[in-house]
């Protein structure tokens, strides 16, 4: 890839970013952090391609480090963003007003 | 690269694009994350069918290992440990990035194949990796409180000598690249200074740390993207690096300090020695009985919660009174300050694992207008954002920061264990006002004997 299109894609990407996230309300800063977090572990891409080169004992090395460390991040980020939305949404509360015989209302 | 896995990155990233597009409304969000879940899955499954991928044994572990802790962690964690987890996996993050440039340089100096392009993002990989690495782990460390060490004189100093270091590390790396030596220098250098830029930072201020580390993740993730050529990590990358700096500049407006004020000068603190002076005589504590009768015959009820509530895991207590509340026919909205706790929409999550509803939660900005018809007041655990002297004294050191105007309702009711100062150190005049009542005491202990209390009227 030509470097001048590399550059456009981080131009672009960037603003694109500004536009999505400034629309995200603050109640959900946090889950937004943790997810964004969890699609920075986009590097499992690179570290997956250095475990598996065959180019030296000491590069695998590097790469099995990079995707467990990458993909702690990956699926942990996923999985935590998955616990704090639910919280938010409205199904949580109705199971939980079943379980507690109540009648459900949102508080 | 085949023309088919060029398509692979692209519906990850346009999966990445929506996911977050998702992300902006309660009801979608759940959907949103899914998205951006999927994006992963796409993108790790098309590497795995790359042509340069030849033994599997190491990805495989890799893959493994890392699935069973990330999974473990997520799901054991406490909905108040929430900003040292985020900072863990960020950490995590910025490592791999530093890794998979390593990698990637190692391979090019021993083939003899580097360009001064790769070595210089790899440079850039590797500083901001480290970083974010070292930095997020003491984030991390601090949030936890396993560590207190908040640097010397001249700390700024060294971290200033440290980023210097590194880029003549960075231009050497370009320069010579007989060997990957000067790339580990420059990746301990940059540990080094990631250690020591967040060390001296703490307390209030912590949310725009993990904000900015948040964002360097992102960074580190695009440099990575130019050492190996790929489309999908500058797209995904920039999209964090992007939602990092935004968050960042949020926090930064809410506190009414800088950037640089908050990375490289301690917070102005004061030293308390006027607490007598504002506080003597003046201060009426309360009982929850007390409270519960000026709760029993009012129309509209707030609650400003902050770090403290986190502290006293007293979310759940305030669901109860809210509860009581709301059945006897009163008002209840909660005010959110945006750097209320630890990382940015941090009481939000406390109070959405309680479920009390997010449309019950008001911003700052909305509910300011407000206090003058709020009957009671009740803040809990919260300090310096609610101190009346950020628009009144120009020589404090919170001033101009907006505040919610608790002081306006007609009463207010502060939860607190004693008047000790806040992060910013200084007395708060609230405490004293002729409308404001002090309940000493643990925060979910004092709220639930004020649920009962009032059960009992």
């Amino acid at each position: 890839m030509e470097l001048l299109i590399a550059a456009t894609l981080l131009v672009l990407a960037v603003f694109l970013g500004v536009e999505l996230i400034t629309k995200v309300p603050p109640t959900l800063h946090t889950p937004l952090m943790s997810g964004s977090n969890a699609v920075s572990g986009i590097t499992i891409v690179g570290a997956l391609l250095a475990a598996g080169a065959d180019h030296s004992t000491f590069t695998a090395v590097l790469g099995f480090v990079a995707v467990t460390m990458a993909m702690i991040n990956v699926v942990g980020g996923f999985l935590v963003t998955h616990r704090m939305l639910h919280m938010f949404g409205p199904r949580r509360r109705r199971a939980a007003a079943d379980q507690s015989g109540t009648d459900g209302e949102d508080l | 690269m085949d023309d088919w896995a060029a398509l692979g990155y692209l519906l990850a990233a346009v999966l990445f694009i929506l996911g977050l597009k998702r992300l902006s409304r309660p009801r979608t969000a759940v959907r949103g994350n899914q998205y951006g879940a999927a994006g992963m899955l796409v993108a790790v499954l098309v590497t795995l069918t790359d042509n340069s991928i030849i033994g599997f044994e190491w990805v495989v572990g890799g893959l493994i290992l890392g699935t069973v802790v990330g999974a473990l962690l997520a799901v054991k964690v406490q909905m108040t440990a929430m900003p040292e987890l985020v900072a863990l996996f960020n950490g995590f993050g910025g490592g791999a990035s530093v890794l998979v440039a390593a990698a990637s340089y190692t391979q090019a100096v021993d083939l003899s194949i580097e360009t001064s392009r790769l070595s210089s993002s790899a440079a850039l990989a590797s500083l901001i990796g480290a970083v974010a690495f070292t930095g997020s782990l003491v984030a991390f460390a601090k949030l936890r409180e396993a560590l207190h060490w908040s640097g010397f004189r001249g700390i700024t100093l060294l971290s200033a000598l440290g980023v210097a270091a590194a880029l003549v590390f960075a231009v050497l790396m370009v320069v010579d690249s007989e060997n990957a030596l000067w790339l580990w220098l420059l990746v301990g250098v940059g540990a080094v200074v990631g250690l020591l830029v967040v060390a001296p930072i703490g307390g209030a201020d912590m949310p725009v740390v993990i904000a900015l580390l948040n964002s360097l993740s992102g960074m580190a993730a695009v440099a990575a993207g130019f050492v190996l050529d790929n489309s999908l990590l500058i797209i995904a990358g920039s999209l964090v690096g992007a939602s990092g700096l935004i968050l960042t500049q949020i926090m930064c407006v809410a506190m009414n300090r800088t950037l640089p004020a908050v990375m490289f000068s301690p917070a102005p603190v004061g030293d308390g020695a006027e607490a007598d002076d504002v506080y003597a005589g003046r201060v009426r504590s309360t009982s929850p009985d007390d409270v519960a009768m000026l709760l029993e015959s009012a129309e509209r009820v707030a609650i400003v919660p902050g770090y403290g509530l986190a502290v006293a895991q007293a979310q759940h207590a305030v669901r109860d009174l809210t509860r009581r509340l709301t059945d006897r026919g009163t008002e209840v909205v909660f005010g959110i300050h945006p750097v209320a706790g630890r990382m940015p929409g941090h009481m939000n999550v406390l109070l959405a694992e309680a479920e009390v509803s997010y449309e019950r939660l008001v911003e700052m900005d909305d509910i300011n207008p407000t206090f003058e018809q709020t009957d009671v007041t009740i803040v809990i655990g919260a300090n310096d954002v609610v101190n009346p002297v950020a628009r009144t004294d120009p020589s404090s050191p919170i001033a101009g920061m907006p505040i919610l105007d608790v002081d306006k309702s007609d009463v207010v009711v502060v939860i607190k264990r004693s008047l000790s100062p806040g992060f910013a150190g200084i007395s708060n005049p609230l405490f004293a006002a002729d409308n404001s009542l002090m309940l000493f005491g643990d925060g979910r202990e004092a709220v639930v004997d004020i649920t009962k209390s009032l059960q009992h009227l």
